[in-house]
């Protein structure tokens, strides 16, 4: 048992916030990266909206708000039941 | 050097011995089970090889091209993946349906006829069902009997097909067939179940989260894989099918976002994955269908490793949802990070082997100038990213700590998690070996500059959102939950069908049953004497005027013609009620109530053919 609190209380990577901290700011850096690399090269495309700058950030991002939003919003309250529901 | 054998005889064969073997000596055997199945199927060259007459029929239990050769050089190696990963389990009957299964499904890949791909196909449903059953919890062995049922509907379905197919065109070999007619559509609807399309999906979802921790892996590899094989020899180009991938694609994630189940998670997430292999045998193209096979090679590695790492999860936990997990990272770092190359695979992250495979099927649609396809696919690849991208190894490794202190999982499965992991990533980096052994020539160049940065862009700016959701405490709480899917039919449904046909109809049988019986034994005593109602009806009416009339004329005697009179009609209707009552529960007397309703149908079909 002494073992055991003595492991809950040790610090891991993510509990320290200054690791957190430090990995978003790569994350955000990343996706600045991302958004200005695209001016500086050759865009192979098969379809015209391809070539909008930012195509595809913006609809990953909207893909992603409006998934959450419709599952959130609108399959949960049709289909969630209570665990024991079939039993 | 002996001659090869076919690939399905190895592992089916070979699992029958299993029972036999102990200790060490098991467990060598069973990793050089799939080590000789792999040896013997290279030195199989292409070709047609062991047909066999069977009546008037030609089995050919090795139809050898690059299609079947691919599928076959993965099977192999995902079941020593699999082998390696339960060398733990001691349970003889999971180690035996496990090669069985494998077995089979290679023995309907190598399949040159119809007949050898019905008795596999169905050899597949009952070894995998072995693998749920073994779990022997009650759900477990509910949800067994549910797969059991749809999966022998799809069965019979396939086989009304084959037998009308082979009646039409008197061929039994197994090549491309393409939807015409009745039976070519039934032969559709049999592959169908096993692929899990919507709205016959609800078994995989059911089924899959109750299976062992080891037999989940089976389960994730086969049967839809080997769906998708049938589909890719038989009904290449079927334009329907471009529609039913797509949705396929779709509809589960938004049961992902909310499931809370990881391991059911991950059967909407196989649903979301086979949907794009269906659509790209849809498309038909030559660079969709290598699509479509390239991805069933990376999605096996990739898919088996999610659910090896979440098994390694239960193993250690005993838990499974998002609500009980987190935090795991800090006991099993292993674990985590082959969950997480597992996780940037399927989301196809660049240098990860979702990448090099998702995005012919994707080319494949823009090629084709089907803009809505593309639209939806790439929504879905969004939605691959969320649930099995982030969602699972968030919930199980990260977020809040569930204060879940355990173990690194056993050097077994970490071993087999390694294996799959390093090509996942070996092949993300180096897709040149695995776009040699396609089925057709590949000029596709996965890595340029655009595509990396777009596929990046979508990715990242959808991890973006997820970033700002979970920062705001909107994104769905999980919740102790449980989501209804199209199995509702079947499972809620289907009771209160029971429960009316129990209730109201039986009650009305009941009646109508009893009523006929009470008609047959009137009738019954009515043939014993046909003489004794009119004799009855005669005695009563005499004895009735008797008691009126003699009060008043008293004659002579007058007690004793009473009491005769009596005597008389008792006697009569002691007749009557002597032999047993009727009951349509005494087995000999149902002929009676069934010659009776013969008689009344034929004197009723005299009457209407006489009419009319």
């Amino acid at each position: 048992m002494v073992k055991k609190e003595i492991e809950t209380k040790k610090e891991y990577f993510f509990d320290k916030p200054k690791n957190v901290k430090g990995l978003f700011r790569f994350f955000y850096a990343l996706l600045l990266v991302l958004l200005v690399i695209e001016f500086f090269i050759y865009k192979h495309t098969y379809f015209p909206w391809e070539e909008w700058p930012g195509f595809y950030a913006v609809f990953g991002f909207l893909a992603f708000v409006a998934l959450i939003f419709a599952a959130k919003y609108i399959l949960r309250p049709i289909v969630k039941r209570k665990e024991d529901y079939y039993d | 050097m002996i001659n090869p054998v076919p690939p399905a005889a190895i592992f089916i064969i070979g699992a029958l011995l299993i029972p036999l073997l102990k200790g060490r000596l098991k467990s060598i055997y069973l990793l050089l089970l799939p080590i000789v199945g792999f040896i013997n199927l290279i030195n199989i060259p292409e070709g047609m090889h062991w047909v066999v007459r069977f009546l008037d029929y030609e089995l050919v239990f090795g139809k050898v091209d690059r299609l079947s050769l691919l599928f076959g050089y993965i099977y192999h190696l995902i079941a020593f993946i699999i082998i390696l990963y339960s060398l733990h389990l001691k349970d003889n009957a999971q180690h035996v349906a496990g090669f069985i299964y494998a077995g089979s499904s290679l023995g309907v890949v190598f399949a040159g006829d119809l007949i050898s791909l019905y008795l596999f196909w169905e050899m597949m449903t009952f070894s995998a069902v072995v693998l749920v059953w073994s779990n022997k919890t009650g759900k477990s062995i509910a949800a067994g009997f549910r797969y059991l049922l749809v999966h022998v509907f799809g069965g019979l379905c396939l086989l009304a097909g084959i037998v009308l197919y082979v009646t039409n065109t008197g061929s039994i070999e197994f090549g491309y067939i393409g939807l015409k007619d009745l039976a070519t559509f039934l032969i559709f609807i049999g592959f169908g179940v096993n692929c899990a399309w919507p709205g016959l999906h609800p078994w995989l979802p059911d089924a899959y989260p109750e299976s062992t921790i080891t037999g989940a892996v089976f389960m994730w590899t086969f049967t839809t894989k080997t769906a998708v094989y049938v589909l890719a020899r038989a009904f290449p180009g079927t334009e329907a099918l471009i529609w039913i991938g797509t949705i396929m694609t779709a509809f589960p994630i938004f049961f992902a976002v909310i499931e809370n189940n990881l391991r059911r998670v991950l059967s909407y997430s196989l649903i979301n994955q086979v949907g794009y292999m269906v659509c790209g045998i849809g498309i038909g193209t030559e660079l969709s269908i290598n699509g479509t096979v390239s991805h069933v090679f990376c999605h096996i590695l990739y898919k088996g490793l999610l659910v090896m790492s979440m098994g390694a999860v239960m193993y250690r936990t005993g838990k499974i949802n998002c609500t009980d997990l987190g935090g795991l990272y800090k006991s099993m770092p292993l674990t985590s990070l082959f969950c997480i190359v597992g996780a940037a695979s399927i989301s196809g992250f660049p240098l990860f082997s979702g990448f090099v495979c998702k995005s012919m099927v994707l080319e494949g649609a823009a090629l084709g100038g089907m803009s809505i396809i593309w639209f939806i696919l790439m929504f879905a690849s969004v939605g691959v990213l969320e649930h099995a991208g982030i969602k699972v190894p968030y919930y199980a490794f990260f977020s809040h700590d569930s204060g879940i202190r355990t173990r690194e999982a056993p050097l077994n499965m970490l071993l087999a998690m390694g294996i799959a992991a390093f090509l996942c990533i070996f092949i993300g980096v180096f897709p040149g070996p695995l776009y040699s052994l396609l089925p057709y020539h590949v000029d596709f160049e996965p890595y340029t500059t655009f595509h990396v940065v777009g596929m990046s862009q979508l990715l990242f700016f959808g991890a973006l959102a997820y970033v700002l959701f979970i920062l705001s405490g909107v994104f769905p709480a999980e919740i102790r939950a449980i989501n209804l899917d199209a199995d509702w039919f079947y499972r809620k449904a289907g009771t209160a069908f029971y429960r009316f046909c129990n209730v109201p109809l039986n009650s009305f049988r009941l009646k109508m049953q009893g009523f006929l019986s009470k008609v047959v034994d009137s009738v019954a005593k009515l043939g014993r004497d046909p003489l004794f109602i009119p004799e009855l009806a005669i005695r009563y009416v005499h004895l009735k005027i008797a008691q009126i009339l003699i009060p008043v004329a008293k004659p002579q005697g007058a007690k004793e013609r009473l009491a005769e009179l009596e005597f008389k009609l008792r006697r009569i209707q002691k007749i009557s009620e002597s032999g047993r009552e009727y009951g349509a529960d005494i087995p000999r007397r149902p002929i009676g109530l069934g010659v009776l309703l013969a008689f009344v149908l034929i004197f009723f079909y005299l009457l209407i053919y006489m009419l009319f």
